[in-house]
């Protein structure tokens, strides 16, 4: 992989990207106390590496007290897998994942088919599935309160009832610092450190840390089609209409998920500094290029509510 | 690049991107909007939103689609905030929800909490972590039944800045006159509140006047912009600096060698060699090594997350809290605080509870409901429980004691949380006031618009005297006994060499009062002064006597809540009229059967007897004055 170059920059004592830093250390160190068996969410995605780093600085000199998962759909993109690894062995975490290939074949779940099909549905059953045969009973996710309408009022500790199912109308108040965790055999809590973080601190988070994250962030040359304005990966995964033609354009993504939803923006920026100029200048949110929220105007609360990450 | 179109004067996403958001040093300001359903308060939100532009293209298009779909012609910026189907449905905000946007000086958090009267609870939540709170008021409507709630959960949470938002000038020609008459109507009500800073601004959030530029149309307000007074407005002010409170969070233990206590010093700051206690064992050590994030540090200041160790071998863990030698918060089991109750059910004295606080989690009694308080009037209502999204003082006591300081003090260690054993659910948010000092020195809802502290605390005061200061207030019938009694006990405590100081009806009837009468609304003036100058008697360190017949049982406990339950005492002085009328020692039964006395009490005007339980009752028809003495001072059990 190669190593990106750019200035370090100092985070000042009292500024915002301190105060969340030590917010979300605060929520992880909690995590920790709380609950018995909890895991971080991995997606590979540069949220979950900043939470990683996180959480290396949260119980350090000691080291991360619990596993990453990773719920994989098996439509990755490579360099996900390989950065992911090399994180593992890194960090001295142990991995946990949970395949949808393996459901699929299983019966546990079905394939959607068609142009329009995606995995990120049946990603929702594996990810309970795989929480409950671990015995989770805290699952640390990425999830920022900037990405979605829904997300806007989802607390940094989220009560999950037995079904993994969120009840957007009979959440806990969450007040001052006090985060209630307390709950019954067989329920879980999903935990957001990174609530108050927008993109444009994770981004400005990373550059200040010098933090690594996948190659495929900054731009490079893909083969890519076009649709409805969504750059998406040539892929052998994803069922083509008709009239969509394969293109080689530059390209970076803004988010990593499933390699059949993500699309990326045509970029030039190539380094720390490009993408935050780019971000700052952004006039499309980074999840506006996500196939699965156009679904419908409700489609991430739809999602959220049967257990989604 | 698309551009959103203009729609009917609703502006569009401008396309320079001259603001360079990227900076670092920027700081950050939390702050929460409140008013009601038509005060345009979403519609700020998303002016303040579309003017910084963290509003996205994608975020708008769907902003036009959904208006277009409701029929509606003007993009409805309110749209932007309303998060949830079921609010997007019903037109209303049923949560909190938090917003984001930046300036190149500031990063913004906002809580938008909603209006309605149900949802005290969420307004409650938004405010606790807020800097700041903007209370919009319609021009038009001028100072609501709301504003002023608002305006006392935010002086009730101790949210230090208050901007009072006075939107919608355009619909009333942007009148200076009615602005100012808005400003006063908001001060006379304010002044009852503890809020340090208000700050006043003419808008309208639907023409963006005076919210990111000053407005053309008021040439007249020479104040800050919104968007100015949020970026320059000083952050931080809810931290204290000064006390030292480290509840222990995690002990993070990776060989035999390394034993360090994780947690975020809430208030104060700590460096390594400094003598600490731990509570609650109160063993003493050294701090040895302070590990930040960031790495090995001399110091840790205030909010930060670290890692401290200790020099000697002592058992920490999760709950203990690390502190200062000679700076230690309150460590008790039953303290007094104001709840915001937030469940269906209500909260109940003699329920069980568990109470999470700082980093402690212990089961909890609420002992007392003492009040109930009308957020909208102020006023104290008695009350044996708390209904949803009611607010009360009540008594609560722990099965292990709390590290705590008084919320006003410090927010952090003040502040807690009631949960329900058997459903986990967070029922009820709690604002520690005070173990034993005076209930009225940080109840926003007294009468003390700033209260500066003693120069000499009474708690020192005391020390030096060797004794509590106490509050022991006579009532009954005039001629029942009550000053004779007072006299004798006086005496006896004197003797002892213990500091007091009588007050009785006559001697401030002929001087503080003798411009009142008889007349209950005179009564209660009387009681009322009489309990201001028995409290600052008290806080003198003295103990106080009262003999006044006092026959409200209402004006009585007005003086009662200004003191500690376990440092007053009520003691009533009972006596058979016809004795009473026998013994007439001033004549006044005499003066009362010739008409010439109106309303006596004890002759044609009643006397409530204490209903209270810790009363005392005295009949001095079969009652020697030796005898009542010993009986109170029994009852006293002076410390």
């Amino acid at each position: 992989m190669e190593e990106k170059k750019h200035q370090r920059i100092e985070i000042q004592r009292n500024s915002h990207l301190k105060m969340i830093e030590e917010e979300a250390i605060f929520v992880m160190r909690e995590v920790a106390a709380q609950f018995e068996r909890p895991v971080l969410l991995f997606s590979g995605g540069k949220d979950s590496i900043v939470m990683v780093h996180l959480a290396q600085k949260a119980f350090r000199p000691g080291n991360i007290p619990f596993p990453l998962m990773h719920i994989d759909t098996g439509h990755n993109f490579e360099e996900t897998i390989t950065f992911r690894d090399e994180l593992v062995k890194r960090t001295g975490t142990r991995l946990i994942v949970g395949s949808v290939q393996v459901s699929i074949d299983k019966g546990r779940v079905r394939e959607e088919v068609g142009p329009e099909a995606s995995r990120n549905a049946l990603q929702t059953v594996v990810l309970l599935d795989t929480l409950k045969v671990h015995n989770v009973d805290c699952a640390l996710g990425g999830g920022r309160r900037d990405e979605e309408k829904a997300r806007a009022k989802e607390r940094f500790f989220s009560h999950r009832d037995i079904f993994g199912q969120w009840d957007p109308k009979n959440q806990r108040p969450e007040l001052w610092g006090i985060f209630n965790g307390r709950k019954n055999q067989g329920e879980h809590f999903r935990v957001f450190p990174l609530s108050n973080w927008t993109e444009m601190d994770v981004w400005q988070y990373i550059a200040a840390e010098q933090i690594p994250i996948p190659s495929i962030y900054y731009s490079h040359r893909r083969r890519v089609f076009n649709r409805r304005g969504t750059w998406l990966n040539d892929s052998e995964f994803i069922t083509r209409y008709p009239d969509e033609v394969t293109e080689e354009k530059i390209v970076r993504f803004r988010t990593i998920g499933d390699a059949t939803c993500t699309g990326a923006v045509l970029s030039h920026a190539s380094t720390l500094e490009e993408i935050i100029a780019e971000v700052a200048a952004a006039r499309v949110t980074e999840r506006g290029n996500r196939h699965d929220d156009k679904r419908s105007e409700a489609a991430m609360e739809d999602r959220k509510k049967l257990g989604y990450f | 690049m698309k551009t959103a179109q203009q729609n009917n004067g609703t502006p569009t996403p401008k396309e320079d991107s001259g603001v360079d958001v990227s900076y670092l040093d920027m700081d950050m300001l939390r702050f929460t909007t409140a008013g009601s359903v038509d005060d345009g308060k979403s519609t700020l939100i998303g002016r303040l939103l579309y003017d910084s532009k963290s509003i996205f293209e994608d975020q708008w298009d769907a902003l036009e689609s959904t208006t277009k779909n409701r029929g509606e012609e003007k993009v409805n910026l309110a749209l932007l905030t309303d998060g949830l189907r079921a609010e997007r449905e019903q037109g209303i905000t049923i949560d909190v929800a938090y917003r984001y946007f930046a300036t190149p000086k500031r990063k913004f958090i906002i809580a938008d909490t909603p209006g309605h009267e149900q949802y005290t609870r969420n307004m409650v939540t938004g405010a606790s972590t807020a800097d700041l709170a903007i209370i919009l008021i319609d021009a038009r409507k001028g100072v609501l039944t709301q504003s002023r709630r608002h305006a006392f959960l935010s002086s009730l949470l101790q949210i230090p800045h208050l901007v009072v938002a006075v939107n919608k000038m355009d619909l009333v020609d942007y009148s200076e006159d009615r602005f100012s008459e808005i400003i006063n109507d908001f001060k006379e009500f304010s002044e009852n509140l503890d809020v340090d800073d208000i700050t006043f601004i003419p808008i309208s959030a639907l023409k963006g006047d005076n919210i990111v530029n000053s407005s053309n149309n008021m040439s007249w307000y020479k104040g800050a912009t919104l968007l100015h007074h949020l970026e320059n407005v000083k952050v931080g002010s809810r931290k204290n600096p000064h006390d030292f409170r480290f509840p222990v969070q995690y002990v993070i233990r990776p060989d035999q060698d390394y034993r360090g206590f994780a947690g975020r010093v809430v208030s104060g700051n700590i460096r390594v060699g400094e003598k600490v206690s731990v509570l609650p064992s109160g063993e003493q050590s050294r701090i040895r090594s302070i590990e930040t994030v960031d790495g090995s540090a001399e110091i840790a200041r205030t909010g930060e997350s670290v890692v401290l160790e200790v020099e000697n071998e002592i058992d920490i863990s999760r709950g203990d809290m690390i502190v200062r030698e000679n700076n230690v918060p309150n460590c008790k089991s039953t303290f007094e605080a104001t709840v915001s109750w937030m469940n269906k059910e209500p909260l109940q004295a003699g329920r069980p509870y568990v109470v999470m606080h700082t980093s402690r989690t212990t089961q909890a009694l609420v002992k007392e409901v003492r009040y109930r308080i009308n957020v909208d009037s102020l006023h104290r209502e008695e009350t044996a429980e708390l209904q949803l999204n009611e607010i009360g003082r009540v008594v609560v006591e722990t099965a292990h004691p709390l590290f705590f300081d008084a919320y006003k003090l410090n927010n952090d260690t003040g502040s807690f949380i009631l949960v329900d054993p058997d459903t986990h659910v967070t029922v009820g948010a709690g604002m520690i006031r005070s173990t034993s000092t005076s209930a009225l020195k940080d109840d926003p809802s007294s009468r003390n618009i700033v209260w500066e502290p003693w120069n000499i605390d009474r708690e020192v005061r005391e020390q030096r005297n060797g004794h509590e200061a106490r509050i022991i207030w006579f009532t009954g019938v005039s001629g029942a006994g009550k000053t004779t009694i007072a006299r004798a006990l006086e005496r006896e405590l004197w003797e002892r060499g213990l500091r007091t100081m009588l007050l009785d009806g006559d001697q401030v009837r002929h001087g503080l009062n003798s411009d009142l009468g008889f007349e209950p609304s005179d009564r209660k003036e009387n009681i009322r002064r009489v309990g201001e100058v028995a409290r600052l008697f008290y806080e003198h360190g003295n103990i106080v006597l009262c003999s006044f017949v006092s026959p409200y049982r209402e004006d009585r406990r007005v003086v009662r809540e200004m003191f500690p339950s376990d440092r007053y005492l009520e003691v009533c002085v009972l006596c058979d009229p016809e004795i009473l009328q026998e013994r007439d020692p001033k004549g006044l039964y005499l003066k009362a059967k010739q008409g010439t006395l109106k309303s006596l009490t004890g002759f044609d005007a009643g006397h409530e007897a204490p209903t209270e339980n810790d009363a005392i009752f005295i009949d001095t028809g079969n009652t020697e004055v030796e005898q009542a003495v010993v009986t109170i001072l029994d009852k006293l059990n002076l410390k």
